[in-house]
Formats: structure tokens, sequence, C-alpha cells
């Protein structure tokens, strides 16, 4: 396998499965392959039928598989959506808009319940009492959509309302949590705004509230959907410290407007904080340390020209992200595997790299929990806190004992496959190094993977042996420090 | 943000190497490296705490006025005396074993800390707390920087963070502290058992003792790595711990236990952090329901604090220990239309430990609007004692470290005599 190749599936999806190994493997350039990941129609990647039949990983449904009502089911939908999606970078993307828009489901729960708050963040259209799409399935409808109107729709989206506390957002006293978050999180970030522009933007979003559409009588029926209350807009101008309308008379003044026409202050706002030239460095920097590398600041040269398409293209992000996997700093082999992964990252790639039938995500979400990164549960609006912040030590034994545990469950599996390899102890070291595309080992790293199988007297690459070391190899290597990187 | 772990890569692998085969002589090391067995507990209240509703300025009309359904009734507060310019102040109904450790002359609040030009941002000023440093809040932590004063190599058990993600705080460049949050899940696992499960463990230890230069990230997670397996025997003895007092099941509660027991057990360990959130109490702040999500956090700091207090003073360690709270921010003094509060400015911290002189340290704010006591168009309080200054008394006076080095400048201010 090409590296480059083995480096953009890392990256841009979740790691090779075989299946995609053998696909890829001959026959194809390198832009035809980032064509694949980049071009998909987002309504029709649903791998959600496949869900309980053979030859996938498996789901711990119990009773009922109810994901639009039940939030650890909904983790395990799209932890399964992520080994199996025919778009891996669709999942990748709407991972790191719920990253980005980070939206706990734990405070929402709190105000509507854990079944309505699950629907809210998790429910496709048709498993919600009046069509409502939940949050992630938002994530992935604009996976590689326009950024602008992602930003509106995040802004009208209801677990959004109840999360930054818009829906209490009414005239007289505004409520400044979103507007606060929307410029200095979602947008142009810290430095590009002042305290001012946060009360003036509260005011801005003053009736972007909701409303309950179906009080259904049983836990659970009740859905909610933006609601703009006029009544509840405060309709005087609000100024700013940037330009809203660059080439108007007063540029940097939303005018004051009628109650009924109060809506478009909140979208002349978000259209100047989407096309803000800081904005447009943000998201490329952003880019830079999601895809290019988290051990070298960002390139500015890549950071220009990132920003330029984003602004060139309307805010569309497929084009943007195309330019990131074909720039020449995605290509550089010196970035390669210096991207930290994200514990939902480490634990789907280790799946496809290692093997999942016959294992259950079901089984993945506690150590996901202790490597630090729960689905639906980010720990502030700020999102996870990327790059070493994931390496404590508890973190990262939390990562080493998940290998341990399957490496333990794949065990008779990754015997049979190392029968080939079983002739000596480099070949079958050779053959855990290249499923698991790590680099090649330095020196003293060989050595210590040498020495681990031949530990205890001499290699016969019998049947007892491979299935105690192949295993043990593969825990070792995938609880290394050089497979926490991308 | 820069890793480079060079200096420690240069010093600090032997120690390493020595601690995986001899974990007896690490915990002598830790030891040796404090010249007392004193314990800081640090106690994060996150998400910006309503200082207001925690340290009640009951006879301040423009209290009430401000926070018509917000403010804690002056009949319910308890009293615990006036500061220095007599001003009445109570406590939150629910802090009633703080009272007591109040009246018993070993707790002391900070009213009105903070520094110019206060960010109201949870994560500026969560680092800006964290560094000590307004100027520049991408660097350590200011906890991590006393760590690296101590004598090289320091024991990987010096510090222990019971969150899941190391605080900024406890950042250093050479100096790696381990987290831990659960005590019982601190163990290694491996797919083999027996002298095979040995072998996987050499094996872990020789991929970790492998530190190159000239990949200081890769280095870095080697050296957390190394860090878990040179601590997971002593933490594994702080699982048999048991408390004098029944803890609170909460996860502060929990966490506090844990801390009981490293100290008891003597593994070494100088610096903790423990950490409750929901403090960003934007909407339903619920200040004096029963069962309020305000009063609910008051409560729970209330008997997690208590229980530790007391297991410590138990087990004759009191003296040895001082507790240190803080929160990024205090908020906004009207109440807003969700029944909450908004970001604000100055905070209150408190200090409390066996050799803590307690009382009222600084003066609280008139809500009068206009006061100078207060900024933002009379919004929010303004600080009056610069944070770093608290920070300061506890560095020289218990740490017993040099807080013009740690800090990068001079903050002293005797009067602060708290500790």
């Amino acid at each position: 396998m090409a590296p480059f190749v083995e480096h953009l599936f890392r990256r841009a999806a979740f790691g090779l499965s075989p299946v995609e190994r053998d696909r890829f493997a001959r026959g194809y350039s390198d832009r035809q392959i980032i064509d694949s990941l980049l071009v998909f129609d987002a309504g029709a990647t649903d791998v959600d039928g496949a869900i309980g039949t053979p030859g996938h990983v498996g789901v711990t449904i119990g009773a009922r598989f109810t994901p639009n009502t039940n939030i650890n089911q909904a983790r395990q939908r799209w932890l399964f959506r992520m080994v199996h999606s025919p778009a891996p970078l669709q999942e990748r993307m709407a991972l790191i808009w719920h990253h980005h828009f980070a939206t706990a489901q734990s405070k929402i729960a709190g105000v509507y319940g854990g079944a309505d708050s699950t629907r809210l963040l998790a429910a496709k259209p048709s498993e919600d009492p009046t069509g409502h799409r939940g949050q992630i399935e938002l994530f992935r409808q604009y996976a590689l959509g326009r950024f602008e109107d992602l930003l509106v729709e995040v802004a009208k989206d209801p677990a959004m309302l109840v999360w930054l506390d818009g829906r209490l957002n009414v005239k007289g006293t505004p409520q400044e949590n979103f507007g606060r978050e929307l410029m200095e999180l979602f947008t142009v970030g810290v430095g590009f705004h002042t305290e001012e522009d946060v009360y003036a933007a509260a005011r801005v979003f003053t009736g972007w509230n909701l409303r309950r559409t179906n009080r259904g009588d049983e836990a659970g029926t009740a859905s909610y959907e933006f609601n703009y209350r006029a009544a509840q807009h405060e309709t005087g101008p609000k100024e700013f410290s940037f330009a809203i309308y660059p080439s108007g008379p007063t540029p940097n003044r939303i005018p004051a407007r009628s109650a009924a026409d109060g809506l478009q202050d909140g979208l002349d706002l978000i259209h100047a904080l989407a096309v803000h030239p800081e904005t447009a460095r943000r998201m490329a920097r952003r880019l830079w340390t999601w895809f290019v590398s988290e051990t070298a600041p960002p390139d500015e040269a890549f950071v220009a020209s990132i920003a330029r398409v984003y602004l060139d293209g309307g805010t569309q992000m497929r084009p943007v992200l195309r330019a990131v996997l074909t720039s020449p700093q995605f290509g550089d082999e010196r970035n390669f595997h210096q991207r930290y992964s994200w514990p939902v990252e480490y634990a789907v790639r280790t799946l496809k790299e290692v093997g999942y039938l016959g294992f259950s995500v079901g089984d993945l979400l506690t150590p996901l929990l202790n490597m630090g990164q729960q689905l639906f549960e980010p720990p502030d609006v700020n999102g996870w806190a990327l790059g070493p912040g994931w390496f404590s030590t508890s973190a990262m034994l939390s990562r080493m004992n998940f290998a341990s545990q399957l490496a333990t469950n794949q065990r008779v599996a990754l015997r049979d496959a190392a029968r080939a390899h079983a002739a000596t102890p480099e070949a079958l070291v050779d053959f855990v190094h290249d499923t698991l595309t790590l680099p090649d080992p330095p020196p003293p790293h060989y050595q210590a993977a040498l020495d681990y199988v031949r530990a205890g007297g001499a290699w016969t690459g019998s049947d007892a042996q491979l299935l105690a070391r192949s295993a043990g190899l593969f825990h070792l290597l995938a609880g290394s420090a050089e497979y926490q990187f991308l | 943000m820069t890793f480079t772990r060079r200096e420690f890569i240069k010093g600090g692998v032997s120690a390493f190497t020595i601690g995986f085969a001899a974990p007896a002589f690490l915990s002598d090391l830790a030891v040796a490296q404090g010249s007392s067995r004193r314990s800081l507990v640090v106690l994060y209240l996150s998400g910006g705490n309503d200082a207001l509703s925690m340290l009640v300025p009951y006879t301040d009309s423009f209290y009430y006025s401000r926070r018509p359904t917000l403010a804690v009734p002056a009949g319910s507060v308890l009293q615990i005396g006036g500061d220095s310019t007599g001003k009445p102040l109570g406590l939150h109904p629910r802090l009633t074993t703080l009272r007591q450790i109040y009246d018993q002359g070993r707790l002391a609040f900070v009213q009105r800390t903070g520094y110019a030009n206060s960010s109201r941002s949870h994560f500026l000023g969560t680092d800006i707390w964290s560094t000590a440093n307004p100027g520049n809040t991408t660097g350590d932590g200011w906890l991590g920087r006393y760590l690296e004063t101590l004598p090289s190599p320091v024991d990987p058990l010096t510090g222990w963070s019971t969150v899941r993600e190391l605080p900024h705080t406890l950042k250093a460049d050479r100096v790696s502290v381990p987290s831990i949050p659960s005590v019982a899940g601190y163990a290694l696992q491996s797919p083999n058992t027996g002298i095979e499960g040995t072998y996987s463990r050499a094996g872990l230890e020789a991929f970790a003792s492998h530190l190159p230069p000239e990949r200081p990230h890769l280095s870095f997670v080697n050296t957390s790595i190394q860090a878990a397996l040179a601590t997971l025997d002593r933490v594994g003895t702080v699982a048999t711990y048991v408390p004098t007092v029944a803890y609170p099941t909460s996860g502060l509660g929990q966490a506090f236990r844990a801390v009981a027991g490293a100290i008891v057990r003597g593994i070494g360990t100088k610096v903790f952090w423990v950490q409750t959130g929901g403090f960003d109490t934007h909407a339903s702040q619920g200040v004096n329901q029963a069962n309020g999500a305000y009063a609910n956090l008051m409560g729970t700091v209330n008997a997690a604090v208590g229980a530790f207090y007391a297991d410590m003073l138990n087990q004759g360690l009191i003296d040895d220990t001082l507790i240190l709270q803080f929160s990024e921010f205090g908020r906004r003094i009207n109440e807003n239309a969700s029944s909450g509060t908004d970001h604000g400015a100055a905070a209150v911290m408190m200090a409390l430990g066996g050799t803590v002189q307690g009382g009222l340290f600084g003066t609280a704010p008139s809500l009068n609007p206009g006061s100078d006591t207060l900024e933002n168009n009379s919004n929010d309080v303004r600080f009056e004692t610069d944070f770093r200054s608290v920070y300061a008394q506890v560095i020289d006076n218990w740490l017993g470290a040099n807080s013009v080095d740690i800090l990068g400048g001079d903050f002293r201010k005797p009067s602060l005599s708290f500790i």
C-alpha cells in the first residue's frame, strides 16, 4: 500500500479496512482516491440497515434497538457508521462538527429528559414524531456543505437552543450564552470581537426560541422546533466593532427593524461572521490541526491558501477539504504520523485494522469514556482538549487496555491471520507493523518487538505460541505511542 | 502550545528506568524531595461560581433589588460576621459544615479576587487563572512551574489530577502529572496471563523507554506511558484505604476520598487537583429552592469538603493539609430573564486547613450602581485582590518555594495572612 494512501485514510477516514486496502491497492491515482472520499451523496450513505447482520461489527442491542431515544444506542449506531460507512469522510466531518459545535446531552436531558434529548441529538427524521432531524444528522447532512448554512442551521437547532440557552433569550433581558460562543468559538475567535459585541449579539438573537410541536402522552413522543417569536425580539439597532454590511453607509450597525422582520438580524450577523477574514483564517488553522499536523504550527502559506478557497467558494467546505487533502503540506511525509488521535479515531481505526468480527461497539463505550471522549458528551462548548490533552496517564492506560481487550477478543482470528507469517519472529513483527500501517520502526522498537516474540525460549511458530504472541504483539503495538498518532 | 521535553529527556530517562524496577525507591525519593508532608489540594469550581450566592452581602439593599428572585433572603444566610469595613456577610444556607470550620477559625475567604480587564470567557479565564499570566496564557501552569522547581528527577506521583484531563494549572514542560480519576480502574490489562503477562509488561516498558529527541511529541506520549507504569503499584495501595468518615457518593466526594487515601498512605504526592462543574448557571440557577441547581452545587461542595476535612482531622493530618478553592470568574450582578446569571468578573476564593488563619479577607463590594467597587457600567464586581497574591501566599508560606520566581513578579501582599 502506498504510504500516502494509508496516510489519507488515517486522516480523512478511520483507517483502512482489509476491504478498502484491497480496493485501493492498485489502479487508482491519488486524486481518484481523494475524490472517492470527497464525493458522496450525503443522503445516500446509510448503512444502518446492516446493523445486526453478519460480517459487521456487533452492536449490543438488548430488548429493543431504539437509537433515537437511547443515548448509548445512539453512540453505538454512530460508531457502527464510522466502521462501515461507504463515505467515511462524512462521518469524520460530522465528528469534527460535533467537536466544533460541541453540545452535550446531559444538559438537554436535564430539561427534556433522556429520550427527548437523545432524539434532539441523534434522531433521523423518520424516527421523530414530527420529522425533526437530530443535531448529528444535521452535521452529517452538512458535512461538506456550506459553512454559513451550517451556522444558520446550528443557530436554529433545538439541541443548541437548549445547550446555549437560546430558548430563553428574550427581549429586555437578553441571554448572552449563544451570541458569545458564536463569535468566540464558532467563528472569528478570541481577539476579534469585544464584550460589547457579545451584548449586541445577544440582542440580535432575542426571540430565537423553541416550540413544542407534539404534546405526546407518553414520554419520548414530544418534539421541538425552532420558533422565531417576534414579540420577544429587540427591535432597536445593534452596533458591532466589525462590519456587518461592509459596503453600507453604517457598516457596523444592524439597523432597527420591525419585530416581524427581526429574524434578519441574526442572518445578517451570521453572514458577516461566516465571511469574516478572521473566520476564514481561524478555520484554516483549525483544519491544519484536524488534518495536517499537531506537531508543527500552521503553515502560513497553507492558512492563506485555504482561507482564500473558503472565501472564494462562499464558505463551501467540499472545495476547502479538497484543497486541504491535495495541499503539498498534507502530502508532505514529514507531516505523516504527526496528528494525535482522538479516542474515537483511535478506537475505530484499531477495530478496522485489528479486526471486529465478534466484537461489539457496545464494548467501546466504557473504554472511550475512560480515554476521555464520550460521544454526545463533550466536556464543554469548547469541545474536547485535543492533542497532548488526550494523553494523561489514565487515558493512555485506557488506550493500552483497550488494545489488550480487542487483541484478546480477536486472538483466534489474529493467530489464523499470522500463520502465513510465522516462520520467523521478524516475519511476524513485519506483518503486525504492516497491518497497523505503522511507520518503519526505529531500531530500538524493532528490537523490543523481536525480544517480546522471543521471550522465554526459542521461536517455533507453533499454534500455541502464535495464539499468545500474535495477540500480545497487537496489544503492544496498538498500545504503543507510535500508534496513537495518525 | 509547545511540548518540548528535551531537557526532561536528557535528565529523566534513567529515573524512569529505575522506577520500573524499584517503585519503593521512588517512594523514598518522593519523601526525600519534600521537607514536610504538606499537601496542597486545589479545588476548582468550573463554569464561573456565583460569588454573590456563596458569600452573601445580605444587608446590601441593591443585592435584593438587582436579584429579585435569586437573592438569598437575609433570614436564611449563615451569618459569619463582617469584613474589615463592618459590612456583614453570610454563607449560602447549604454551607453548614463550612460554617463550622469557619467558626473554628480554619476557613478563610478572600473576596473580590481577580485581575484587571477580567475575561468573561470560560476558556481564556481558566487559562489566565491556570497560568497566572494574563499576558500569555499558553505557557505552563503555575503549579506545573512549581513542580519544576523540585530537585530532578521529580517523582511521577508528586502531582495527582483526579480528573481525566490534565488541568492546565498542572501542565509543565518537564514534569508529567498523572491523571487518576478512578483508583480502582488504574490497572494494566494483558491478553495473556502469568509469565506471558510479565513479558507483555516488559515489552510495554521497553517501547516506552524510547524517547527520541527529534520527536518530542512521541516522547511526550511515552512519558505518559512511563508515568502510568511507574505509578500503578503505589496507586494500588490507595484503593484499599478505609476512611474514618463516610464520603458522599458524588464525583467530588469520591475524588476527595481518593486524595485522603493518597495522603494517609504517604505515597509522596504534594499537589492534588479536584474539580466539580455545573457552575455556569445562565438559567434556572435555583439558589433558594431545596432542590435548585445552585443549592445542590453548594450542598455537594459542603458535603465533600466537609467529609475530607473531618477525615484529615481524624487522621491527625489536617495540619499538613491546605485546600485552595478558585473559579474562573464571578457572575453578573443582575439576574437575567432566565432566572440565572451571566458571566461576570471578580470571584471569591476559599482556603481551609488545620493551620489556616480563618476570616474574611478583602472587602465586600457595594452593589449600588456607580460604586467604585463595580465595573462594566456597574454590571459586574471589580477585583480588589490580585489572584496571584493569593497564589504567592500559598507558594511562599505553604509550598516553601519562591513566589517571585514562579509567578514572574512580586505579588506578595502581607495583609493576606491566611497561611
